[in-house]
């Protein structure tokens, strides 16, 4: 982090396309091994419109956007979202999620990254922000 | 069975010593489509002044999961997963998790507040080192839908 930033900049930007190997390779690692994120059959069964990415999948992606910016990751003070949509991961075609890093609010020496993380035209994250120590 | 009102201020004993591993924060760092050199080459995490490769944000969700496990398998709790939907996720954090760390993390239901047939449950891990230290404290507000009759 070299540059001075204000508020309304656009730090970092990206689109990551999920596929199901992505959602198999977050329950390995992650431990998260519920079979809604890679079971058709399960996902159908409790209603849901198809396997479903993590939601900590997606939180997980979408502040690593703004890691190259970030450089040192100790600068990262707070980071919260709300799970708003869920994200369907076809199994043929997959799911591109794109996210949009803005910068928000900036007030002594921490700026306040709005993440804007959308799929399928609509945000699946609410309130995605990450305090950020600038100085 | 809805989810039982006493799980406030219950106290749960810290979770076994959790040791990070460097394979494992690569893992985890490729699963969130990282290639950032902090989280993958030590000497790039050493120039930053990390002892090794450093976890990303999220991975405090790994320790916060043994938690939430805790929680499920509390007999008298309420709360079945295949009920349960994940609202709202925080962390905030003192420092990074770096490989060699040893973690535990400590349970608190800070908050259960209904909402038709539905419960929310607002429960805190604070994830601390073997000397107490803080690291971070991963907050979660899970859902938990009506019972299936």
């Amino acid at each position: 982090m070299s540059e001075a930033v204000n508020v309304g900049d656009v730090v970092a930007e990206r689109t990551v396309h999920l596929d199901r190997a992505a959602l198999v390779r977050y329950a390995g690692a992650s431990g998260d091994v519920n079979p809604i994120h890679y079971r058709d059959d399960v996902a159908a069964a409790v209603g849901l419109p198809g396997v479903l990415a993590h939601g900590m999948l997606t939180m997980g992606l979408a502040v690593q956007t703004i890691e190259e910016w970030v450089g040192d990751p100790g600068r990262i003070l707070e980071y919260g979202v709300r799970f708003t949509r869920p994200v369907v991961v076809d199994p043929d075609t997959g799911a591109d999620v794109t996210v949009r890093a803005v910068i928000g609010q900036i007030a002594d020496d921490v700026a306040r990254v709005d993440l804007t993380v959308t799929f399928d035209g609509a945000t699946v994250l609410g309130k995605a922000q990450v305090r950020v120590r600038i100085v | 069975m809805p989810v039982n009102p006493e799980l406030v201020g219950r106290d749960f004993p810290a979770t076994a010593p959790y040791l990070v591993g460097r394979e494992k924060v690569r893992e985890f760092a490729r699963a969130v489509f990282s290639d950032a050199a902090p989280h993958h080459d030590p000497d790039a995490a050493r120039a930053l002044g990390y002892a090794d490769v450093v976890a990303p944000p999220t991975f405090a969700m790994v320790l916060q999961d043994l938690t939430l496990q805790q929680l499920l398998a509390e007999p008298d709790s309420g709360i079945e997963l295949s009920r349960v939907l994940h609202a709202e996720q925080r962390f905030r954090y003192t420092r990074p998790i770096v490989a060699g760390d040893e973690l535990v993390a400590r349970l608190s239901v800070t908050g259960l507040r209904t909402m038709g047939a539905a419960t929310m449950v607002t429960s805190e891990a604070e994830i601390t080192d073997l000397e107490g230290a803080h690291v971070v404290t991963a907050t979660s507000v899970l859902v938990v839908g009506e019972e299936q009759s």
